[in-house]
């Protein structure tokens, strides 16, 4: 689905003495099937911003287009069923909403609500549980008997099964172990291929080189830039402002350029850097 | 959950803010205390001006006062409609079956009401003003002549501080576990009254997970950091007793006696 932000801002608390802007005039678009990155430094409004999304927050002035929803003030709190049902979100520690008896029984809880039969659920539990890397076993045992890393995984299965267009993800891998973490970032890669689009928050910046298409760069509510990752790690500016780091490769590669080494375009993936270093190497 | 007015802190300057919280809590219950005394329409006034004049000087705008109301808005809907309808007399001006009208019922009735606000409006300018943190610490200075009949204070105030410390934790839990669980269809609000109560478990299950786990990490963190309760500790905050305060104790005596010379005039 094709999400567009029309000059949209949030304050908490409107019409208070503490009232704070959380989304400063925002106007973004993201494409349909691609896999956008958000960065930003923690309070930035990453998360302020993407659950407008699935209208969790409405924007206090602005409006925004999902597919063919339009949210703004006063979008009413009811019939969200049919958007929430496209817009599947996996919020920071997804652990904690697990409640249920059983795993499958969890798992279940989202596409029953958004209308799915019980048949239906329960093979959709049973196809995602594998998806996310658990075997079938798990079905039966308690959500809490689980260790952190597997709970993440019945979280993020129990989203997922619904079905969703659109997946947001809030820093699903924060905590994880390395291994894990490629796992899960390679899960969303591969359900982008079958069509989805990927709405990522994250603080790293490899997972944004390597996986992501487009990205967006917030700071203190405001959108301060957008576009492809190699463009926006290229951006002297906001680097200098410390807006954003620069992934591994191009930090390795700034090093590199310190002696011998010449880069028109810092590489931010291991592949484009170990591309380059051969053809600087071999052209000597 | 931002709508409860009650018992939230409002961040600000003025005369009010300024004074001691163990005398701002004790005089606002000893003010609660005296709003019973007023007995006619010349002393509920002047109670009602009091209190006028006490909001003027905290500086906070009157309409977080008047939804400082709200939370009880039914109950006292409830009572002055009780008082109205249901107060015998020899006199009544509309009778119908056990309801009865009067004038006595009427000056009774809007006694009840203005009393109500009155204790509304000085417990709000009481929390308004006053951190939760401030009145856990004045909590905890005015028991302190108890510790001699060994009642455990520092402990006390300790488990305030920390049940204070849980309420925005436990809010901001609570709004996250709702959001993940509208996220995956939840309508809160929606359908019969049995699928309403049903429609909490998915908030309250993991609700009492999380805060199990962030009191035991509390804990932990508390140990590990050579938390001892007991004699000799230090206090971070410490609370002053100015003349400002010996002035607003001065009014208040003043107050009394104003009242009670109104009160049998």
């Amino acid at each position: 689905m094709e999400i567009t932000f029309e000059h949209v801002t949030h304050s908490y608390d409107a019409n208070s003495p503490i009232a704070n802007l959380g989304l400063d005039d925002v106007s973004l678009k993201i494409d349909d099937k691609k896999f956008t990155a958000i960065v930003g430094q923690t309070g930035s409004g990453k998360s302020t911003l993407v659950r407008h999304i699935n209208a969790l927050l409405k924007p206090t002035s602005g409006k925004l287009t999902v597919g063919d929803r339009i949210i703004t003030s006063e979008t009413n709190n009811k019939n969200l069923k049919p958007l929430r049902k496209k817009v599947g979100m996996v919020f920071q520690f997804p652990e904690s909403q697990l409640f249920e008896e059983t795993v499958e029984k969890d798992i279940m809880f989202g596409p029953m609500n958004f209308g799915f039969s019980e048949s239906e659920a329960k093979d959709a539990a049973h196809e995602m549980i594998e998806l996310v890397g658990l075997s079938k076993d798990y079905l039966q045992k308690s959500p809490f008997d689980l260790s952190g890393g597997q709970m993440r995984r019945v979280a993020i299965a129990g989203v997922l099964a619904s079905n969703p267009e659109t997946i947001i993800l809030d820093e699903p891998t924060a905590g994880l172990d390395p291994v894990g973490r490629h796992e899960i970032m390679d899960l969303f890669k591969n359900l982008q291929s079958k069509g989805r689009t990927i709405i990522l928050i994250t603080h790293n910046m490899d997972d944004v080189a390597n996986y992501a298409d487009e990205m967006a760069v917030m700071s203190q509510g405001k959108l301060v830039a957008s576009g492809l990752p190699s463009d926006v790690f290229n951006n002297q500016e906001l680097l200098e402002n410390d807006l954003l780091t620069l992934p591994q490769s191009a930090q390795f590669a700034q090093s590199l350029a310190q002696k011998y080494f010449q880069f028109d375009k810092l590489p931010i993936t291991i592949d484009e850097l170990s591309a380059e270093i051969k053809q600087q190497v071999n052209g000597d | 959950m931002n709508k409860l007015i009650m018992g939230r802190y409002l961040p600000g300057d003025s005369l009010i803010y300024q004074l001691d919280p163990r005398g701002k809590f004790l005089l606002t219950f000893y003010f609660v205390g005296i709003v019973f005394l007023a007995n006619n329409v010349a002393s509920y006034v002047f109670l009602m001006a009091f209190v006028l004049f006490a909001v003027y000087l905290s500086k906070i705008n009157f309409g977080f006062f008047i939804k400082g109301l709200r939370p009880i808005f039914w109950l006292i809907l409830f009572t002055v409609l009780l008082q109205l309808f249901f107060t015998p007399s020899t006199h009544p001006i509309w009778h119908w079956g056990f309801l009865t009208l009067s004038k006595e019922g009427m000056v009774i009735a809007s006694y009840i009401f203005v009393r109500f606000v009155l204790i509304i409006f000085i417990s709000t300018l009481l929390t308004l003003t006053t951190t939760p943190i401030e009145i856990s610490d004045s909590i905890e200075s005015i028991l302190k002549p108890l510790k001699k009949v060994n009642f455990p204070v520092t402990q006390v105030a300790l488990m305030l501080s920390i049940a204070l410390r849980f309420v925005p934790l436990l809010v901001d839990e609570t709004t996250k576990i709702m959001d993940a669980q509208r996220a995956r269809g939840v309508d809160f609000g929606e359908g019969g009254l049995i699928k309403r109560i049903k429609s909490f478990v998915p908030i309250l299950i993991p609700l009492f997970v999380s805060s199990f786990s962030i009191a035991y990490d509390l804990a932990i963190a508390m140990e590990s950091r050579g938390y001892k309760d007991g004699e000799g500790r230090s206090k971070y905050r410490v609370l002053k007793w100015s003349r400002r305060d010996n002035i607003t104790v001065l009014v208040m005596l003043a107050v009394t006696i104003i009242l009670l010379f109104i009160r049998s005039y």
